[in-house]
């Protein structure tokens, strides 16, 4: 048979029994728009992660007190509180890093107006908008003489900004923390999902000597929850480590043999892991989509079993009058192509539809490759012509006698 | 219907058909045996040891009692079944020599089938069926659509090209399935009690129009028959019993 007719055949095969086409091509919209929809959601997650490790600013290392061993791998550890401002100061003199930022924080109530808003307070120093490479969208950052003099002004994110002030500018206002009259001084940029799904443009950054001394009652005056530092180089980080044991055990006279009462960790290695755990996650769904793939795939080889069985007598006239053994081989095979390829269409479209639910409903980063599309669309024309072939090559290898004297 | 006449004595209507050369036969059958595996093992013989020869141009009739093995021996000459043993040349081609894809291109080119039940595809138009051999010759797609006008022409059929098998009356079909198995011209037509599902009257049409190309085309016929009335269109009779051939000559009906 020419090969520009057979489509045409196949097409009308399908037509002659539209339901039995739909229901089957519907495993083959589910299997695709899974896939689909699923890759999309892993893709979303990777970027997210991707883009939380770029906003993370690199090379930072984050001393927090506590061991390591009671303190687990929370990334917020910090109950103990044997870190001081005293050994972030101290650490600065350390040749190997360029930036200390310690970080004290805690929860409290903003107001402004009749308006009122629940955050995180966090106080710091100017060296912590470097290290997190936090820019400022407009007014300016607090200096190291405002945390000396413990000023009250205040840095605020987004969310503040949207929460407090909607439309009207904030910078020069008064906000209340705490009761606290502070002026805000900058608006920070907008900084996303932390890794660990925190909302970090929910925030506000003051001097941290004002946190200690005039915001919070500090039961252990002087500590802070952590000390996030900038290694003066990827190539210093292991040094920067080293430096950062020794200066501390040395502060907090720690004897030969005893644990250190604080942990330091890689951010950049607790980043990698988290892309690579998204990466697996992306794998995974794609796996698990792909399973009603396959189902689908079955499907459509019962259909074309039972089509071969009940077409048997046609298959007969067709060898009779000179159809060879390929002409019927591929007669079959691109009817269970052409399944698959407009399941597979339909499917991916309901997969993007999908997909854009997803991200609508439960505001999730989705998105949709052009290369997981290539990648369904070729799992779906492969799974047609894998399924397809075995009940086409029995169409084809039917004896022309058997196949006429059928039914 | 009105252009096909019925003649009322065939045989004499033609008194110039059955004698042509016979010296290179287009058909040469020789000690063929056929037999079916039984259910509980061994075998039984359908066709012991069967010799023919079939000139081009040839009108036979085959006939014997049911179960004899006509039709065995009819989807053997259109290379649909292969026999146990013996020779089976076409044009002088041996057949047992050649491959699947060569059986098909000589059902393709060399013969045309035509079968009592019709054979049609149903979700196809009469012209879509007609023109289903030449799909399979690899024409193309305009010359397909001119030979099937030409041959549904031919069997008076051109104004219903486009209905359904179904919509079409048993004589009609059967003329829709000569008009397929003339296709690519072959010079051999095998059929096997193609007048089985059809009244006297429209029989007499159906074996009028094989009569027609007989004569007018020289195509070679083999048609298998329980009615003496239509064995006496063909100008030979061969007669089975039992798996043998047991006459084979003039028209004794
Ligand atoms: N596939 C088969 N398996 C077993 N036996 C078969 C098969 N096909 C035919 N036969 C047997 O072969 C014998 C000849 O059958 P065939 O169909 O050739 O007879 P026939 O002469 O055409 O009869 P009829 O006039 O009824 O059409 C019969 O006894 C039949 O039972
Ligand atoms: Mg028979």
């Amino acid at each position: 048979m020419s090969w520009h007719a057979a489509p045409a055949e196949a097409w009308r095969a399908l037509g002659a029994n539209r339901l039995r086409t739909g229901l089957t091509m519907l495993g083959m919209i589910i299997g695709v728009g899974a896939v689909v929809l699923m890759l999309a959601v892993g893709e979303g997650a990777r970027s997210t992660v991707t883009q939380a490790i770029n906003e993370m600013g690199s090379e930072l290392l984050l001393v927090s007190p506590g061991t390591s061993s009671s303190g687990g791998l929370r990334l917020s550890s910090g109950t103990a509180s044997t870190l001081t401002l005293k050994d972030a100061e101290a650490m600065t003199q350390l040749p190997t890093l360029s930036a200390v930022a310690p970080v004290f924080y805690s929860g409290a109530q903003l107001a402004y107006g009749p308006r009122n808003w629940n955050t995180t307070v966090y106080g710091v120093t100017p060296d912590y908008l470097l290290v997190r490479s936090w820019n400022l969208e407009s007014g300016q950052p607090f200096m190291i003489s405002d945390v000396l003099r413990s000023t009250r002004v205040a840095l605020i994110g987004q969310q503040i900004v949207q929460s407090l002030f909607g439309d009207q500018d904030p910078l020069g206002q008064t906000i209340r923390i705490k009761n606290l009259p502070f002026r805000v001084i900058g608006v920070l940029e907008r900084k996303g999902q932390s890794l660990d799904g925190r909302d970090q443009d929910d925030v506000v950054l003051v001097p941290i000597n004002t946190a200690q001394t005039k915001l919070f009652g500090n039961l252990f005056p002087g500590t802070v929850r952590f000390i996030t530092v900038q290694a003066r180089s990827m190539g210093h980080m292991e040094d920067a480590e080293a430096d950062i044991t020794q200066l501390l055990r040395n502060r907090h006279r720690l004897a030969e043999g005893v644990e250190s009462d604080f942990t330091i960790r890689d951010l950049t290695a607790v980043a990698e892991t988290a892309a690579q755990s998204a990466q697996a996650m992306t794998v995974m769904l794609g796996a698990i989509a792909s399973v009603s793939l396959l189902v689908g795939g079955i499907g459509i080889m019962n259909i074309m079993l039972v089509s071969v069985t009940e077409r048997t007598r046609e298959i007969g006239i067709r060898m009779a009058i000179g159809a060879r053994r390929r002409d019927i081989l591929l007669q079959f095979l691109l009817e269970a192509l052409l399944l698959c390829v407009l399941g597979g269409l339909v499917g991916t479209l309901m997969g993007i539809g999908g997909a854009w639910l997803v991200s609508g409903l439960a505001e999730m980063t989705v998105i949709v490759t052009s290369s997981s599309i290539a990648l369904s669309f070729l799992f779906a024309a492969s799974t047609g012509v894998f399924f397809g072939f075995y009940p086409a090559r029995k169409a084809a290898l039917l004896k022309p006698v058997e196949a006429l004297r059928h039914e | 219907m009105s252009s096909l006449r019925i003649p009322l004595s065939p045989s004499a209507s033609f008194p110039l058909a059955g004698k042509r050369d016979e010296s290179s036969p287009l058909i040469q059958v020789a000690g063929l045996c056929k037999h079916y595996p039984l259910v509980g093992g061994g075998t039984t013989p359908v066709l012991h040891d069967i010799h023919l020869a079939v000139a081009p141009g040839e009108f036979v009739a085959l006939m014997g009692p049911s179960g004899s093995g006509k039709s065995t021996f009819m989807n053997i000459l259109g290379c649909l079944d292969v026999p146990n043993a013996g020779e089976y040349q076409l044009a002088g081609q041996s057949v047992a020599q050649m491959d699947h894809n060569e059986l098909a291109v000589l059902r393709n080119r060399q013969m045309g089938f035509v079968f009592q039940g019709f054979n049609l595809l149903q979700r196809s138009s009469i012209a879509e069926n007609v023109a289903l051999p030449l799909l399979y010759a690899g024409i193309g797609k305009a010359e397909r659509r001119q030979r099937a006008h030409e041959l549904l022409e031919q069997v008076g059929l051109v104004h219903r090209a486009e209905a359904r098998p179904n919509q079409l009356s048993g004589g009609q079909q059967q003329r829709v399935a000569i008009a397929r198995a003339l296709a690519n011209r072959p010079p051999l037509i095998l059929a096997d009690e193609p007048t089985g599902n059809l009244d006297t009257q429209t029989s007499g049409e159906i074996m009028a129009l094989f009569n027609r190309l007989n004569v007018e085309q020289g195509i070679t016929l083999l048609l298998v028959t329980h009615e003496p009335d239509i064995a006496r269109y063909a100008r030979r009779l061969v007669r089975f019993k039992d798996g043998r051939i047991v006459h084979d000559g003039e028209v004794n009906v």
